[in-house]
């Protein structure tokens, strides 16, 4: 990295079922407005804007960048828009973190979005494909066959799908801005739950939220003076990697997929860290569906291969007494606004060493993983931020 | 405003279903597994440097980015590597829940494509699980993978995980 540079403004909506109360373009500004305030900061403060949000076929509005440049005052300014399908939110800020690193500019507010209710992502990623069979059935449909296949591969008991549910709902429960607020959830009603797409329960799947999240990347010596002007500290970017791999190819470890690996492999160096169980103090990691947290967990080398599920029993990724809380905002489990929920991780993980996570923080967190994913986990984005400056 | 009208809720939102006609080309080697199938049998094409055969053919190798022009004729037999019971409806589905969608390995293939099963009940379906083809009648024969209607067991041993594990 040329520069360092930190995120020093973080804003979200409350992530809800339906915003009817609010356009697409009132959404974004509800969360960049909040970014701005909390870095002390106003519209024409900003250099560039860079926004990001799931394929355009969901609400069915092509390049909505450009309707929603006046929404987040980035009419003549520089705006870029980012597509990774559901890694995009962290993708997005990534991208918005680089023109700061590099030196192009020095105040960068990055939005993502989704808002579910005025589209049909289950329809958007069924739409029958010319000459095949009309067989696609919504991302559970993806990856549940990939799940089963994990499940054989390691050996894990059945009801670790289960625990994660239960986990990050309960996590949720400290998060104000959490769409899903289950104070009952325990393994009975996740099992209880109907069967949607075997082995995956509907209570181990991720919900169809409305929401935005937003925040402002600052270059150090304008991130140092905020600091001082609005007494809240900076969440200092310590690394950051994208990796992408073919969906399809022969041999490909769907499972355990190698762009995954290489990127977490390159932001760890980036950040000096060498294990990242013991080094980092949480974690906030993609799960839209439960068993991608012990999946994940071995793709991202917080264990071997084959022991995920062990952590995740053993209760280590929970924020009620684990030594490596993962999701502690309730995740993806809990809130799903799908172009928004990478830069919600990315987000959280600024949050938490920040000291700024409220019910939800973890305890003197100095150093955090943000991490998506995306479509057929072909698409990777992950950061790690601390509460130090990088060295 | 009419008094009718007072008495209603607020239209807070509305639908407004849209279609779009598009044409798409399916490229010189998609076409040739798209006429095999229009010919009731499985085509593909084997990478000259990796060897491995991709069905339906794609025209070059995704691992080496080389062209793929050798042709391969596969059987009608596959081995489900993973499976999936569906159980969620949604707009447009045009199969009725539940079903079952597998990852489908033909033999003699390198990569898996998704493929309805049926002749079993849902519940015995396993990894593993040896079936075969089901083609629709010769005069409903079309360039589509839907000119196959399902695969359906063939009776024969599963075949064990391990032999299969680079293709999950
Ligand atoms: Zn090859």
């Amino acid at each position: 990295m040329n520069q360092r540079c930190a995120v020093i403004g973080i804003g979200q909506t409350h992530h809800k079922a339906k915003r009817e109360d609010v356009s697409i373009a009132g959404m974004v500004r509800e969360a960049a407005r909040a970014a701005l305030d909390d870095a002390g900061m106003d519209y024409g403060d900003i250099d560039a804007v860079v926004i990001g949000k799931a394929p355009d076929m969901f609400e069915g509005i092509m390049m909505p960048e450009h309707y929603l440049a006046g929404a987040l005052g980035a009419v003549g300014k520089p705006m870029l828009r980012v597509h990774t399908a559901g890694s995009v939110g962290g993708s997005t800020a990534i991208v918005a973190a680089h023109l700061v690193a590099t030196g192009i500019h020095k105040r960068v507010l990055t939005v993502a979005f989704e808002k579910q209710s005025d589209s049909d992502a289950m329809w958007a990623l069924s739409v029958p494909q010319p000459f095949a069979a009309p067989l696609l059935a919504g991302a559970g449909g993806y990856f549940a066959p990939i799940i089963r296949a994990y499940i054989n591969r390691s050996g894990a008991p059945n009801d670790v799908g289960m625990k994660v549910a239960v986990k990050d709902r309960l996590h949720a429960l400290k998060n104000p801005y959490a769409h899903l607020q289950l104070p009952d959830i325990d393994l009975k009603m996740v099992e209880e739950s109907i069967m949607l797409w075997d082995p995956l329960h509907y209570l181990e799947s991720c919900p169809s939220s409305d929401g935005a999240a937003a925040m402002v990347i600052a270059a150090e010596d304008v991130a140092t003076a905020q600091e001082k002007s609005t007494g809240r500290s900076a969440a200092w970017i310590h690394g950051m990697a994208m990796r992408s791999e073919p969906t399809m190819f022969a041999g490909r470890n769907q499972i355990n997929p190698q762009a995954g690996r290489d990127c977490a492999k390159d932001v760890f160096a980036q950040a000096g860290v060498t294990n990242p169980r013991k080094e980092l103090d949480c974690a906030e990691v993609y799960v839209p569906f439960s068993w991608y947290e012990p999946m994940w967990l071995e793709n991202l080398g917080f264990c071997d291969e084959g022991d995920g599920w062990k952590l995740t029993d053993s209760g280590a990724t929970s924020l009620d007494g684990g030594d490596i809380p993962w999701n502690c905002s309730g995740g993806v489990l809990s809130s799903n606004p799908i172009g928004a929920s990478g830069m919600l991780r990315f987000l959280e993980a600024a949050l938490q060493v920040r000291g700024m996570a409220g019910e939800h923080q973890v305890a003197d967190a100095s150093k955090a993983l943000g991490h998506a994913y995306g479509g057929g986990s072909q698409f990777f984005a992950m950061w790690v931020v601390g509460s130090d400056r990088p060295a | 405003m009419s008094d009718a009208l007072e008495t209603q809720d607020p239209v807070t939102m509305l639908s407004t279903p849209i279609r779009l006609d598009y044409d798409f080309t399916a490229g010189v080697a998609q076409s040739r597994s798209l006429r095999g199938y229009a010919e009731g049998r499985f085509v593909g094409q084997r990478c000259p440097v990796c060897k491995k055969v991709y069905v339906p053919s794609r025209g070059s190798c995704p691992v080496d980015a080389v062209p793929t022009k050798e042709e391969v004729v596969l059987p009608n037999t596959a081995t489900v590597t993973t499976f999936c019971v569906v159980n969620v409806p949604f707009a447009g589905q045009s199969i009725e829940i539940p079903y079952i969608t597998a990852s489908i390995l033909l033999d003699g293939a390198d990569i898996t494509f998704m493929g309805l099963i049926q002749g079993i009940p849902a519940d015995e379906v396993r990894m593993g699980l040896r079936v075969e083809a089901v083609w629709v009648p010769k005069e409903e024969l079309g360039p589509t993978l839907a000119s196959v209607k399902y695969f359906q067991p063939t009776g024969e041993p599963d075949r064990e995980i391990s032999t299969f594990r680079e293709h999950l």
